[in-house]
């Protein structure tokens, strides 16, 4: 898939939660395809003292209006000053990098947590698209850091499940019921302790459990192998042959 | 076709670069992962990941940190071995209109040497940079580059089998760089290239570890800049080899900083991650330095510092 680096435009920053925002990008020219599960590498030129770009998943896309939407969480200064920007301003991005998620099945259950939630609401589209409604599992601590819920419910069955039961089942992700029902395929992106604990569940039914990793990189294209994972074959770059990998091909899930 | 603008083409003994921009070991993959950002042959040159006798898996993950204004990294070499770069990369990537010079590594004399001469053996590479630098390994590597006798050792024993281009890429972990400059000169080195990363560490005071698996590792980025200025400079009026200065060069400008400290060419790498195209957009800043100070090539100002 061609690769480029392009300047877009911010159309809309909203802050979904005091630490999670979206913004909306649009581009001057037709979007290339872009797979669910791909991501872009984001130059923060203003605003904190950052050299690299930064990996975000790609949230959504508009290919109607030629948009595509991030969902950033704040986790430090790259992030911090991201969620500063105006709509107007440029943001270059390099994209679409990595491979995506692989379409498997019919009866497929997608498992989101923090940040790693970004990416399934473009999978959510793209199994909509097939003419399959997934179902979509998302755990937070409580009702508070719930965000886009009717957005989510639009495209899935949603399911809810928080730390504290302000909102759906109380508990983990991986308490809730919904892990029972038969699926042909898992899909996860989130905290590592969490995407860990669904693809156990996952294996002990015997179904296949694709993952997100969120490794950290410097040049997302494949040329510093800085991103490796440790795979049954040995080291393989985050960037260029994931994010997405099967659950059973990484050496410690 | 496209023209190159004459006034930027060097040479460094036995090879002529259109320009003197390359792109740096192990931060430009082999060159094809750039190719949707620019036409890679406005490059002077590609020089191309760390090679070692034997496949590597290199250092466990984390291996990179974002340190203020440069990076760490520890990736140790990875790479699938001499052979396959023979067998496999070298067919793929022969044909770019730019000079390919492979980046050789080891732990050992031998392991050089086996490298070396494998690659001799192909046609379209002009040049070895030979890596005594590496501070992620942990035999052989910068050790080779600390010591003045081992450097020569090393250099004298690959000059035998390699009869190209032989550029030897220094570390800048040492205390005085000149004396190791003049022995690998002594031993038969055609041109150097300087600095390698800078031996660095971070830590993660919340959660009071390392932040890289190794603990240590190479920094590189615009951190560096003023050490490679500095070790550039030095080395330039204390050998007569043609210097290929780097480290921490984002833009024209910078890489015009170490042309004035003595370098005959440059190499870009930290850079890359940042703007894929970066490299491209330097060859054209040089030619505007040239047109906007009247000059006719950068031969007038090489080293004047
Ligand atoms: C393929 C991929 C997709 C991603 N998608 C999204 C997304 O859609 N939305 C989103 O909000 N984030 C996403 N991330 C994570 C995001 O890249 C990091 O949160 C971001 O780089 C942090 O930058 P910073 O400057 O704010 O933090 P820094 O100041 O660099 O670091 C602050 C803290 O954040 C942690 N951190 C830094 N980098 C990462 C990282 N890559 N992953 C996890 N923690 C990190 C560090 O441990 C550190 O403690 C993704 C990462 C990858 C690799
Ligand atoms: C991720 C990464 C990998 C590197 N791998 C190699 C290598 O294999 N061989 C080598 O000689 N230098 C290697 N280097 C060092 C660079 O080629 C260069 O000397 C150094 O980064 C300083 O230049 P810069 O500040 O422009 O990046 C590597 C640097 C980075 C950042
Ligand atoms: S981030 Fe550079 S190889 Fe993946």
């Amino acid at each position: 898939m061609k690769k480029y680096c392009k300047d877009f435009v911010v159309v809309e920053n909203i802050a979904l939660t005091p630490t999670f925002f979206r913004l909306t990008l649009q581009y001057p020219e037709k979007l290339p395809e872009i797979n669910p599960g791909q991501f872009v590498e984001v130059l923060i030129k203003e605003g904190a003292d950052v050299l690299l770009r930064r990996p975000i998943s790609i949230h959504d896309v508009d290919e109607d209006k030629n948009q595509i939407l991030l969902l950033v969480q704040i986790v430090g200064k790259g992030t911090q000053a991201l969620s500063k920007i105006q709509s107007g301003q440029s943001l270059n991005l390099v994209f679409p990098l990595g491979s995506g998620f692989p379409l498997r099945g019919e009866k497929v259950l997608l498992v989101g947590g923090g940040c790693g939630v970004a990416p399934l609401m473009h999978l959510s589209r793209a199994f909509n698209n097939i003419g399959i409604k997934p179902d979509c599992l998302i755990g937070c601590r409580n009702q508070e850091q719930l965000f886009s819920t009717k957005e989510y419910s639009d495209l899935s069955n949603l399911h809810i499940a928080t730390e504290d039961g302000s909102c759906g089942i109380r508990g983990l992700v991986t308490n809730h019921p919904i892990l029972d029902k038969k699926f042909d395929t898992i899909y996860t992106c989130g905290p590592t302790p969490m995407m860990k604990a669904i693809a156990k569940e996952a294996l002990k039914r015997n179904i296949p459990c694709y993952v997100s990793l969120e490794n950290t990189m410097a040049c997302g294209v494949g040329a510093c192998l800085c991103c490796v994972v440790d795979t049954k074959e040995g080291h393989k770059c985050t960037c260029t042959e994931g994010p997405v990998f099967l659950s059973t091909d990484l050496k410690d899930f | 076709m496209k023209t190159f603008d004459k006034r930027l083409e060097v040479k460094i003994k036995g090879i002529n670069l259109k320009n003197p921009v390359m792109t740096a070991s192990g931060t430009f993959g082999y060159g094809e992962e750039f190719s949707d950002f620019m036409d890679l042959s406005d490059l002077g040159g590609i020089i191309v990941k760390g090679t070692t006798g034997t496949h590597r898996e290199g250092n466990p993950y984390p291996r990179m940190a974002e340190t203020p204004s440069g990076m760490l990294n520890a990736v140790g070499l990875q790479n699938k071995g001499v052979d396959v770069f023979c067998e496999t990369v070298y067919d793929r990537i022969k044909s770019y209109d730019t000079n390919i010079v492979v980046n050789v590594s080891g732990s050992t004399i031998e392991e050089y040497v086996e490298v070396a001469e494998k690659i001799n053996a192909l046609e379209k590479i002009p040049a070895i940079e030979l890596n005594i630098s590496c501070p992620n390994v942990k035999k052989g590597g910068m050790g080779f580059g600390t010591d003045c006798l081992m450097a020569s050792q090393v250099v004298e024993a690959v000059r035998k089998v390699y009869h190209k281009t032989l550029i030897v890429k220094l570390s800048p972990n040492v205390t005085n760089i000149v004396e190791i400059a003049k022995s690998v000169e002594g031993a038969g080195a055609d041109s150097l290239s300087l600095i390698n990363t800078l031996l660095g560490m971070a830590i993660d005071a919340e959660k009071r570890k390392p932040l890289l698996s190794t603990i240590t590792g190479g920094l590189s980025g615009p951190a560096v800049k003023p050490v490679a200025l500095r070790c550039v400079w030095q080395v330039a009026k204390n050998t007569k080899l043609p210097i290929i200065g780097l480290g921490g060069i984002m833009n024209a400008t910078d890489a015009i900083e170490f042309i004035l400290a003595g370098a005959t060419a440059i190499q870009i790498g930290t850079a890359n991650f940042i703007d894929p195209a970066i490299s491209s957009k330097i060859v054209a800043g040089l030619s505007e330095y040239l047109d906007r100070h009247n000059l006719k090539s950068f031969d007038d100002i090489r080293g004047i510092i």
